[in-house]
């Protein structure tokens, strides 16, 4: 009983913040509710028994990625009324992909429902073992190379952005840390006799 | 080498240590705090406070109304009428001050020749309202009256230096 | 909560669970008031100064006249700023703050939630906290809170990153999520402590200093407290703030240096056991956790007191060129100890 109001609630406020993203005209406000949105989905986790996939759905999306989106919109203050000029002349494109998802997503439904694994309880977890070393298990046996292969994929992300941004300019100082901090009193300080009336000269 | 060292001791964060042990060490130090309005600091006697006019021990005021000190004012807050008396000696028929303008320099207690006008140990005279800082004569003179004790002693300790 | 609905069924197990959330809020408020007093007198005491000492004996309500001032002055909201975004802001901030202590159990079984991911759910809920700063920034429209916020959330996420590795090493080390079990993993005193057990000190002691200064860095305190750089920012996020918002933003983060405190805690000193032997009684475990939480808020305190800000550069370098690697060596190191010696056995 609980459950299914919770889980009402939390569709129903997925759905609407997920609409409410394409339909606000604050961009930051559309990214804050975007943030709603995975946490409803996140809370949609919960209650399907995979708390361990929920706080990860936090921890990444909400806590990293999603801040980010937050610093991008704030800082180049888009302009979204112009954004939207032409938005009415993509609704039939758009709804023609939403329609095809949705089809798509009630195929695969209904396949796996009349299949004859399908239970309609999450997959029984054997006593004593935690949501999060059944993920493990899994990940790191048989789905070991798919794993390692997204590793590498993100890595090879990460320093095409570093080999994009990276430029050497000459001519520019630039600050080099481990000189500084290496700096001792003696090539720091000189210390020098100076008599009265003469000065250093 | 020494640098390998440096970073050595920067990892094990010796200069924090160090800092720690200082803050800890001042942590348990007596407190140089004063509870000020129930303790209060001493006070110089050339301290310069609150104003007043003292008056003689007969209780004849001092001023002569000579207006040096308005003269003397670089801050241009007070303003001195005069005319004789009945008895024929000059006194002031108005003596303002503005607190508000006053630089407490002390010029005017310099310029006194006769001692009248004084800054005295008194500095707790803030007010709620502007118009309470625009002293008259009644007020500086009642000042004198209230403070004259402590005035007349430190005059007394200063005379010495003069 | 679910145990108990078992024992009084589900009207009174509902009431029963919201009371015990009561109690916990109220016993937390209660102690922050003081933990702000003590935070000013330590402060006051290196700088060689009494603190505040006027209300109530050694000053010791002096929080609740700040709290009554809080509360009776006006609330004012910037012309231009965005109101919904602006007052949600505090309110996630101090929601958020509470939320985490739901999971935190502040002595054998005293917990509202004992969640078998209990420290994910720590972990997402304090990575959270950024969303408070970074909107208030924002909506207040106005350039030094949005400097403070944008600044504050860059901090934090990247301080998230290292304090997420070092989690994971005592993760690896204990075998499990919940924070009871990580707790209970050393009961047998102060050896077992992961802070100190043998042979793991050489890693684990390091981690216990790295989360510490990232816990600095992760709730703004000095001295990375950039987002509220007075001589920079004036004060950042916190500018067009006042009375009880601002109240809640300070509560928010009062909490989320003493929720700091207790993860340190749970994680690396041993949670409500004592350095000589274990505690099943739920006073004595409560008393001795409080006085560890006091024990790691008074180095908040003095490392507040004693340690100049940083500048932003420094910050950012100490986070992603030296924390980062260290913590990622240290979770490697970890993980090969136990796959190939073994899981320590200090659970005694």
């Amino acid at each position: 009983m609980v459950e299914a109001i919770a889980f009402y609630v939390l569709a129903a406020v997925a759905i609407a913040s997920a609409f409410a993203v394409v339909s606000v005209r604050n961009p930051v406000h559309a990214v804050l509710f975007l943030i709603l949105t995975f946490f409803n989905a996140a809370g949609l986790f919960v209650l399907l028994g995979a708390e361990f996939l929920a706080m990860l759905l936090v921890v990444v999306y909400v806590g990293a990625v999603a801040v980010l989106f937050l610093f991008v919109v704030m800082m180049l203050d888009v302009d979204f009324v112009e954004l939207k000029q032409g938005f009415l002349s993509y609704a039939p494109l758009g709804g023609v992909v939403a329609a095809l998802i949705l089809a798509e997503m009630l195929l695969v439904t209904g396949a796996v429902r009349t299949s004859a694994a399908f239970t309609d309880k999450p997959a029984g977890l054997p006593d004593g073992i935690t949501n999060a070393e059944r993920i493990g298990r899994v990940l790191y046996t048989d789905y070991l190379l798919h794993f390692q292969l997204a590793g590498l994929v993100l890595f090879v992300a990460m320093i095409g952005a570093i080999v994009l941004t990276l430029r050497k300019r000459t001519g520019v100082k630039r600050q080099d840390v481990s000189a500084q901090v290496g700096r001792t009193r003696k090539q720091a300080v000189e210390l020098k006799d100076v008599r009265p009336g003469q000065g250093l000269g | 080498m020494s640098r390998i060292l440096q970073a050595a001791k920067g990892a094990m964060m010796l200069d924090m240590v160090g800092g720690f042990g200082l803050a800890l060490k001042y942590f348990f130090k007596r407190k140089a705090t004063v509870n000020y309005p129930f303790e209060k600091g001493p006070l110089s006697p050339r301290f310069r406070g609150e104003h007043a006019l003292r008056r003689y021990a007969n209780g004849e005021e001092r001023c002569i109304a000579c207006k040096l000190c308005e003269a003397i004012c670089p801050a241009q807050c007070i303003v001195i009428e005069a005319e004789p008396r009945e008895d024929g000696s000059r006194r002031t028929t108005r003596y303002d001050i503005d607190m508000t303008k006053c630089i407490y320099c002390g010029y005017c207690q310099e310029a006194c020749p006769v001692d009248a006008i004084v800054e005295g140990p008194n500095f707790e005279f803030a007010t709620e309202t502007r118009e309470e800082l625009f002293y008259d004569k009644e007020r500086l003179l009642a000042n004198g009256d209230r403070w004259e004790r402590e005035i007349a002693r430190n005059l007394e300790i200063d005379a010495p230096y003069r | 909560m679910g145990g108990l609905i078992e024992d009084f069924g589900p009207v009174w197990g509902f009431w029963a669970g919201v009371g015990q959330i009561l109690l916990i809020m109220i016993y937390l408020l209660l102690s922050l008031a003081f933990l702000l007093l003590f935070d000013r007198k330590v402060w006051a005491a290196v700088q060689l100064r009494k603190g505040p000492n006027v209300v109530g004996p050694f000053g010791l309500l002096q929080s609740f006249a700040d709290f009554l001032k809080f509360v009776l002055k006006e609330i004012v909201i910037p012309a231009g700023a965005n109101k919904t975004v602006f007052i949600l802001a505090p309110l996630l901030t101090f929601t958020l703050a509470f939320a985490s202590w739901a999971v935190i159990p502040f002595a054998n079984g005293v917990v509202i939630a004992d969640l078998n991911v209990g420290i994910l759910y720590l972990f997402a809920i304090s990575s959270l906290g950024v969303y408070g700063i970074i909107m208030g920034g924002w909506a207040s429209n106005s350039k030094y809170p949005f400097l403070g916020g944008l600044r504050s959330a860059a901090q934090m996420v990247s301080y998230e990153v290292s304090i997420g590795f070092i989690l994971i090493t005592v993760l690896l080390l204990v075998g499990s999520l919940n924070i009871t079990q990580i707790v209970e993993n050393q009961r047998a005193g102060v050896w077992a402590w992961h802070a100190f057990a043998w042979p793991t000190i050489f890693i684990m002691f390091p981690m216990f200093v790295m989360f510490f200064i990232s816990a600095l860095a992760e709730t703004n305190r000095p001295p990375f407290d950039l987002p509220e750089a007075e001589s920079e920012l004036v004060a950042g996020y916190q500018v067009e703030y006042s009375s009880t918002p601002y109240l809640l933003f300070m509560i928010g983060e009062y909490l989320n240096i003493t929720l700091m405190c207790a993860m340190l805690n749970i994680l690396f000193l041993g949670g409500w056991h004592l350095p000589w032997g274990p505690v099943d009684n739920p006073v004595l475990g409560f008393i001795v956790f409080a006085v560890k939480m006091w024990a790691m808020f008074f180095m908040f305190a003095m490392v507040k007191a004693f340690v100049p800000r940083y500048r932003y550069d420094q910050l950012m370098r100490l986070g992603w060129k030296i924390f980062l690697p260290t913590s990622l060596v240290a979770v490697a190191i970890a993980a090969g100890y136990v796959t190939y010696v073994g899981r320590p056995v200090i659970g005694g």
